[in-house]
Order: structure tokens, then sequence, then C-alpha cells
């Protein structure tokens, strides 16, 4: 099964390394890895999907809350949980196919942000499912390069992952 | 306003924090600072090798129950220490690592004796710091300290640049609050978890104790004895936690595992409740972990909550320090456990220590030579392990009083025993301390002979010699089918000889009947002394 967690940490240099050489050195896979600062710049939030079991997830929890610049932890619940990808498809679209690329894009609520003679290029913030659909119709026009972020997650409602206060 | 030099700033912060030893061992990228060590209060101990600095920091550590400091150069100076902390973060020893680097303007060019150890050292510290503004000297060096010693110990690495050494910061009132927003480990223990914990004990038929290292690192010996005594429950011991209990304490059955005893580990077997105090129930202690969560009711004490759960369940998790843990089960915990279980398994512990060994005539018998050693040595000697056979034969036969059992638990780091005596009888000299090694584990360590010299410190050291790597020969009778691949221990040399090239006072034993006129002549002053036993080389470790 597949797990989202969300990690406040410390925005120094070197904090990456140590929280992913934990993924590797435990043994724990890491899906995809998303980090970005927060409103506080000397936060960082990480998003990590791992795929595992509820004793990884509990072990990978602990062993996180452990790193001495590691703030907060927490699995967000699926079903709780609003997740995003972002990505950048390049396509083929040269005479005759551009309308329908766009045809799909506009569908998808993709936005285009470059194009040439012979190519679209899209950008899709979406769910995975959503942004795999996407490709799938973009397939047989010929996918030149796709890039995607890792996923970033929040939890739905009015709760909100913040450091606890010092005391 | 006063200007002094990072490297000025270090000592200071080392001073305040009361360190009055430290081991190390110099090179021209930590220069700075052992320009100002010099001419400190600190005294300094140069290592041999800087793996036996960490080492002997942390039998400093052991038995001081402050942190143990040691200090290396940038390199391989930095990597040779590398062992010894890997050592000590298993073993949940408090370290500070003090390591030289090279200027901060070059580093991730491969310049002379430049090596990224923060990196290396990751997998192994609790903490690390690579000090890239040498005003943030002092802080992190109180962070340093602070996490080494809190919570669950363990080794904390600094690598300081040697141009951060040389800058020239503000003095500073060393008395500045520390906070550290991701750290904040629990200590008190949940009141409702240790009320669950209390009727487990109140309902149990067969309940018994198994005491790991965290027992001491929470300095709760004292506590342990108080409520093993207070409400009858036996005790089992992991083999960092030999000593926990007094190893002649009636209730006290001896070591578990894989080359524990007999009495502990049917205990663990027969056992309905397990109260596991400080221990982290490691492979070569219980080998299914599983099976025995079946059986029994788990109750697992540990100041990390990460250890609870990881190789067994709980079923009453405590997250909490011994020390608070304890102290509350003594107040709250007024059963006794049914004396019908506890005579069964004292009986048989009574019975298998009176068991003979039968003894050999040609050689040295181990088992009955460390009994002996016990009974010379002072009730509150500290007996350092090294790793193999001889390891062995001091956990199970050595009988520890009022003092320590030392080894490399975790690790299992040949090399470890005399680096970790010298750092024990720096940290109180009074005591009588003796390492036991074996002639391969010996000879990965003897330069600390010179250390011993130059300290002018009474170790004493015994060497088990088989001319064998035991241990692996046995392994190698068992699944290899007799092939004895690199085990033999050809050309050892004269340890005796080598004892006196240093000035050491040596002698061998090679027959049961000079054991004693030996152990008395090795114990009769208090200088070093080398003892070397002949043993069989077929001799088995259980």
């Amino acid at each position: 099964m597949k797990y989202t967690i969300s990690v406040l940490v410390e925005n120094h240099a070197g904090v990456l390394s140590k929280v992913s050489g934990l993924f590797s050195r435990r043994g724990f896979n890491i899906e995809s890895l998303a980090v970005g600062v927060t409103d506080d710049t000397a936060i960082s939030r990480m998003t990590i999907v791992v795929d595992g079991d509820e004793y990884i997830v509990e072990q990978l929890e602990k062993q996180l809350n452990k790193l001495i610049p590691v703030i907060k932890v927490k699995t967000l619940a699926p079903a709780e949980t609003i997740a995003r990808t972002l990505s950048l498809i390049k396509v083929a679209a040269g005479n005759g196919k551009r309308e329908e690329v766009m045809r799909i894009s506009e569908l998808m609520g993709a936005r285009i942000v470059d194009v040439t003679r012979s190519t679209l290029t899209l950008e899709f913030a979406d769910t995975i499912e959503r942004t795999e659909t996407l490709e799938t119709l973009l397939k047989p026009y010929g996918v030149k390069e796709i890039v995607r972020t890792g996923i970033i997650a929040i939890e739905k409602g009015p709760n909100a992952l913040r450091p606890t206060k010092r005391e | 306003m006063r200007m002094i030099s990072g490297a000025a700033a270090m000592v200071k912060c080392l001073e305040q924090e009361n360190v009055q030893v430290a081991f190390g061992y110099i090179g021209a990228a930590i220069c700075p600072f052992y320009d100002e060590l010099v001419r400190s209060s600190i005294h300094h101990v140069m290592v041999r090798t800087e793996q036996n600095a960490a080492h002997s920091a942390s039998g400093y550590a052991r038995i001081s129950g402050r942190p143990g400091v040691c200090i290396a150069t940038s390199g391989p100076g930095a990597t040779n220490l590398l062992t010894g902390i890997a050592s000590a973060y298993m073993d949940s020893i408090p370290l500070i690592v003090i390591t030289g680097q090279v200027r901060s303007d070059l580093l991730g060019r491969d310049v002379f004796q430049e090596a990224d150890i923060t990196g290396a050292a990751e997998p192994f510290t609790k903490h690390s710091y690579l000090v890239k503004r040498a005003k943030d000297l002092p802080r992190i060096i109180k962070e340093a300290f602070h996490i080494c010693a809190t919570g669950r110990p363990g080794p904390v690495l600094i690598d300081v640049p040697i141009d951060m050494q040389k800058t020239m910061i503000p003095d500073f009132d060393y008395d500045f609050p520390i906070d550290i927003i991701g750290y904040k480990p629990n200590v008190q223990g949940h009141s409702l978890q240790i009320k669950k914990a209390v009727e487990a004990m109140k309902t149990s038929s067969r309940p018994i104790i198994c005491a790991g290292g965290g027992v001491f690192s929470a300095n709760a010996n004292g506590l342990l004895l108080e409520f093993v005594e207070k409400c009858n429950i036996p005790v089992i011991c992991t083999m960092m936690g030999i000593g926990t209990l007094p190893s002649g304490h009636a209730l006290n059955l001896g070591m578990l595992g894989s080359h524990g005893c007999a009495p502990a580990n049917k205990a663990i077997r027969d056992a309905d409740l397990l109260v596991l105090m400080g221990a982290r129930v490691g492979d070569r202690a219980v080998a299914s972990p599983g099976q025995v969560a079946e059986r029994a009711k788990i109750i697992h004490i540990d100041i990390d909550p990460a250890e609870i759960g990881k190789n067994m369940p709980a079923h009453i998790p405590i997250v909490g320090n011994l020390r608070y843990v304890l102290a509350e089960l003594i107040q709250k915990c007024d059963c006794k456990a049914p004396s019908e279980w506890v005579a069964r398994v004292t009986d048989r512990k009574k019975r298998y220590s009176q068991m003979n060994i039968p003894m050999t005539q040609d050689f040295v018998e181990p088992k009955t030579f460390m009994r002996t050693l016990s009974q010379k040595m002072k009730p509150d000697s500290v007996l350092c392990a090294d790793v193999g056979q001889n390891q062995i034969w001091s956990a199970n036969y050595f009988e520890v009083k009022t003092g320590r059992f030392l080894t490399s638990g975790g690790m299992g780091t040949m090399g470890y025993s005399i680096p970790c005596a010298v750092g024990a009888k720096i940290a109180s000299p009074g005591r009588q301390v003796c390492a036991v090694c074996g002639d391969g584990s010996f000879q990965m360590s003897m330069m600390e002979l010179a250390t011993i010299c130059q300290e002018n410190i009474g170790v004493k050291i015994v060497i088990m010699r088989n001319n064998r790597l035991g241990m692996v020969r046995e392994l190698q009778d068992r699944h290899y089918g007799c092939r004895h691949s690199a085990v033999y221990l050809d050309c050892n040399p004269d340890f005796v000889q080598i004892a006196n090239a240093y000035g050491i006072a040596a002698r061998v034993v090679s027959s049961n009947s000079e054991v004693e006129d030996a152990i008395n002549e090795m114990l009769c002053t208090d200088k070093p002394f080398l003892l070397e036993c002949s043993v069989n080389p077929d001799y088995p470790s259980l």
C-alpha cells in the first residue's frame, strides 16, 4: 500500500541527504519525494510517498522523528488528503494534429505553455490518476518528453501541519 | 569587545562542559585547536590510532557517566574514527567527536586530506555538524553536548574546518539557553501505560525482566535492584545489561541469547510476562522474537520510541527514562511474583552454576580462569571483554559485583577491550581495570600498549591465546563442513617480549595449576601487566 507522509524539517543544507539516507539504509522504498520551503523560511516541508505496510510506516515515522532537524512527521489519510503532481509534457503536434492535442488539453484542463511548428508543451497540475489519463490520451500523437514533480499533499479541512510552539 | 579564536572558543566550551580528559591524535587540520588545548586544563591522552581514541572515549564515558571526547584530524584521521563511532552508536554511548577539516573555501575540491566525514559518519551518529560560521561554535558545541547525553545517548560529530578554528569571534558567556525545535526527548513515561504494566505484573504467574544496556544509560541499576527485590521478579540480562544486577544475585539468571546460558533462555521460554528494560531485543539475544511474543505478554520500556515494536511486538509500550519509570513502578507495584515460579527458575540457576567444568591438564581452562579472576579482583573492578570466544567466556563466567562489564555489544568490534580499558582506568584510576582479549583481537589494538606506558596507568591485559580466530573457527566447524579458512593465527609474536619491549611486565600461563599464582602476580601492584593464557584451540565458547 502507498502512504503519504508530510515532514517538517529545518531548512538547512544536508537535511535532504539525512532523510534520503535514512530511507535507503533502513530499506524503505521512496516512490516520490518533494521538498519546498514553507511560509516560515526556516522550515521546509517534505512530502514523501512510500510503498509499504503499517509496520514500515510506523518505523519510518519513528526513525524520521529521531533525526534532529526533523520537526514534525505526519502520515496523511488518503481519504482526507489532497495530493497533486505537476507535469510538463512535450507532444509532437505538427500540421493536422495540433487542433486535436489542443482539444485534449482543454478537455483535461492543461495549459499550453510553449508552441513550436512541430510541438506543443503542456503544463498539468492534478492527481496522479488524471495525469496518467492525460498521458494515455496524448501517447498516440507522440510524447517527446515528460517531466513530473514529486507529489505534494495537504490535508482537507481546517487542520494545518505546523511546528509545535516553542515553550 | 574581547575577541578569541574559534579554537580558543572550542576549548573554552569543553572546559565549561567540565571536560577533564580528551582522547585524540593530532594532524595538520586540527593544529589550531591543539595549540589552544595544550594551554588548557584538559588532559589530552594521545592514542596510537584514531579508532582507539573513540574506543577510549567510549570506555571513559561508560565509567564516568559523562560524554567521552575524542579528536582527530581531517581525512584519514577522521575516517579512522568511523569504526569507533559506529561501535559507540550501536551501544548508545555518549561521545563528542571533534574532527579537523580542510579550509571551508576548499571543501568539495578533493584537496589534501579532505574527506566528507559528516557524510561518511551519517549512519552512525546521533547528529553531526559541519561548522560554516566560526561564531556558531559555542552554540553548536553546547547543542552537541546536550544531544549526545540526553534521550537515547549516542555520538555527535563536530567537523571544524581549519579556517573556522583560526577566525576571531567575540568572547562569550557559555550560560546561554539552547532550543532545538526538533529535539525534545520524552523522559517521564506515560502514567496510564505504567498503570497497565503494574496490572500486568499483578496478574502474571511467570514474570521475568530482561535488563539491557539502557539500564546503565539511565543510571538506574540501583533502582532496578530495588524494584526486583521488592517484587521478587527474576532477571535475565542482555550482553550490554551484564552487571545491571550483581551476577551472584539470587534473582539474576544470567545472560540470554545464542551465547547465553540455559537458565536465562529457559526462563524466557517459560515466562508469561516479559518486561524489557532498555533492551532492544537484538538477533543474538532473541533469535525468534515473534514466538516469544506469542507465548508471553510484552512490556517494553525504552527511551527511544523507535526501539519499541522494531524487533519484537510490544503489548504495553512505555517510552521514557528508566530512572523515572522504575521509580514509579517501585511506588505503584506492591505485588510479588509467585514463589513457585521464582523457585523454579532460581533453582535451575543454582544447579547450573554448581555444575563442574571439566578441566584439561595441558592448557588453561578459560571458564575457570574467568571465575578465579573475578574472585581475585576487587568487587568494584571493571572488566573489558573483547570480541570472540574470550567475550563469551568473560560474559558467562566473570562475576560482576559492584563493578562493570564493558564490551562492544552491538557492533562486536574486535580490538575494543584495550582502548576501552584505557578510558575506563583514566575515568576511575582507583579501580582495577582488566582487558580480556584473544590473540586475534589483541593484535588489533596492541599499539595501545604505548598509550598505557605514556599515561602510566595500571591497565591489566589477559590474552586468551589459542592461535585461532576461535569464534569463526567454531562457525566453520558447524556450518562450513569443518573447512578452516583464514582462522589460523600462524606466526603469532611472543606476546611477553612485546609487552617487555614497552616496559610492561608479562607472564605466560600454560596450565591451570599456575593460574592463581599468575593472577596474584598480575594484581599485586597497580602497574600494567600482561598475562598470556595458553588455551586449547579446540575449546568451545559454550
